[in-house]
């Protein structure tokens, strides 16, 4: 790797462990100083790299660097309490010993307390997103606005108030006790989620930005699984979903970064190290008698990952589609019901069931109308993917009806 | 929106199904149940097996199993969501239960807690 990508490179992985770190160590009020410690790091890597060239190791190299400066931080706000509040000289007066430990074990530790203070149920989840990527995955601001389409100074002011509330409601870094786990899991993982289907589902045109989205929420999901204490059925099922769905990221989009159909992808470009894996962990996660809204969707996305057309395979996402909605409703979900219902029992009983959805502000109902329609009745179908394309947003999905449109 | 309860009554629990037969059923009950949460309209709901039942009398006689002298029996129930018992009613018409003759779904709406 060239020096001007190396920096780039171990910015993104070890930007965030410092300051998971740092700020552990620090705690919240401090962690516009954990980030700045860690920012500053690279800048002194960049200036001296730049000059010197590359030292040996330079992951050992910026630990460091960065261990000095955090002492140096420490002395000299000491220095300045020390004079200015003399009280706190008890407190902070034990600057020689002050060493920040960037072992292995404790980089892991530190951010997966990170990820359970981040993702604390007094956060919103929209800041909570933000958050993680900045600190527990070391986006840039500009690349954070780039994965939620807006500018760099509304993020910047989302994460200023995702950490006054950090700091407000007082958040400790730990992971939370056994009893308490479970629930606290649960918003772990969602967030996890959310931040895969940014990068999955998101209109940023940044292909390799949105690929690094979904591969960041594996990491964080693989780092829950390698821990004792947090890997449980659900989490695995989590993982094995993220495995299968990312399985298809050569095959979804076309060289104009379009989207190809679920039905027109190349097989042969599906990623079949990554459906082992996703095997694997589904395998993993079905060890309790817990059925979670994971597992389900992990076993709708195992059977995606099966080259079959057999109706043995729409059968089976048809009846995983119905225990889902059963669990928890969602517009997509029922959308996806009938798509099944329609390869399993044909395009006249889906348009039946389709009709009653009756989901009027979606342009991906309108468009799966369009679908059921095709080859049964055009003119409706035209008609379907003309209200599609007055409801859809963006520029990709207008593309997508349009393709529609003209392949009638 | 109202809660109305679908209880689905066969007219006679003796008749035994093959497994072949009640695989279908099944499948043809997930698809009805299916059809109706896929329009969020779903609450919740429970089938009730026919094995190992019993009936209790009002003179605290146990019986084995809601046959013999009882002439329905309860297959199982749901709860819908809907915003008229006519709507609810035509939930109760996609039911696999009523291709039996005589089988019957009763709808009622679900009285406010």
């Amino acid at each position: 790797m060239e020096n001007g990508e190396l920096i780039p490179h171990l910015f993104r992985t070890e930007f965030s462990k410092m300051v998971s770190v740092l700020c552990r160590r620090f705690g919240f009020e401090h962690i516009e100083t954990a980030e700045d410690i860690a920012g500053d790091t690279f800048l002194t890597a960049a200036q001296t790299w730049g000059l010197n060239g590359l030292p040996q190791n330079p992951t050992a190299w910026l630990y460091s660097v960065a261990k000095n400066k955090a002492k140096n931080y420490v002395q000299r706000t000491s220095i300045f309490e020390q004079k200015i509040i003399p009280e706190l000289r008890s407190v902070s007066s034990s600057t020689d010993e002050f060493e920040i430990d960037l072992s292995p074990q404790n980089i892991i530790d530190s951010q997966l307390r990170m990820m359970f203070a981040l993702c604390h149920p007094s956060i919103p989840a929209e800041a909570q997103i933000g958050l993680s990527l900045r600190i527990l995955c070391g986006f840039g601001i500009e690349e954070i606005a780039d994965a939620f389409l807006t500018n760099k100074e509304t993020i910047q002011k989302r994460l200023f108030r995702a950490k006054e509330k950090l700091r407000e409601n007082n958040i400790s870094i730990e992971l939370p006790g056994e009893f308490e786990i479970d629930r606290r899991l649960t918003a772990v993982l969602r967030t996890i989620y959310l931040l895969f289907s940014e990068g999955y589902y998101s209109v940023s045109q940044n292909r390799t930005l949105r690929k690094d989205l979904c591969f960041e929420a594996m990491r964080l999901c693989t780092m829950l699984v390698e821990n004792e204490g947090t890997n449980k059925p659900g989490v695995n099922a989590l993982l094995s979903l993220m495995c299968f769905h990312a399985s298809r990221f050569g095959a979804r989009l076309n060289k104009d970064g379009e989207l190809v159909f679920y039905d027109d992808q190349d097989p042969s470009l599906w990623n079949s190290d990554l459906i082992s894996k996703g095997g694997y962990y589904l395998h993993r996660a079905t060890g309790g008698s817990e059925v979670s809204t994971y597992h389900l969707e992990a076993a709708i996305a195992y059977w995606h990952t099966q080259k079959t057309d057999a109706k043995e395979k729409w059968e089976n996402i048809l009846q995983l589609f119905n225990h889902l909605l059963q669990v928890e409703y969602s517009p997509i979900a029922a959308l996806n019901r009938t798509y099944a219902l329609s390869r399993a029992r044909g395009k006249q009983e889906a348009i039946a069931e389709a009709e009653k959805l009756k989901l009027e502000n979606n342009h991906l109902y309108f468009n799966l109308l369009g679908v059921l329609y095709t080859g049964v009745d055009n003119g409706k179908a035209k008609r379907n993917f003309q209200k599609s394309l007055l409801l859809a947003k963006t520029e990709a999905d207008k593309q997508t009806i349009q393709k529609h449109l003209d392949k009638l | 929106m109202e809660e109305y309860a679908l209880i689905m009554r066969h007219e006679d629990g003796l008749k035994v199904a093959s497994p072949e037969q009640i695989e279908i059923w099944m499948k043809q009950t997930m698809d009805w149940i299916g059809g109706i949460a896929a329009q969020n309209k779903f609450s919740s709901g429970t089938g009730l097996l026919f094995a190992d039942a019993r009936v209790v009398r009002s003179n605290k006689m146990v019986t084995n199993g809601p046959f013999g002298e009882i002439k329905e029996t309860i297959g199982g129930f749901i709860v819908v969501k809907a915003d008229s018992i006519e709507e609810a009613a035509e939930f109760a018409k996609g039911c696999p239960v009523l291709q039996g003759e005589g089988n019957t779904v009763e709808v009622r709406r679900i009285a406010k807690k």
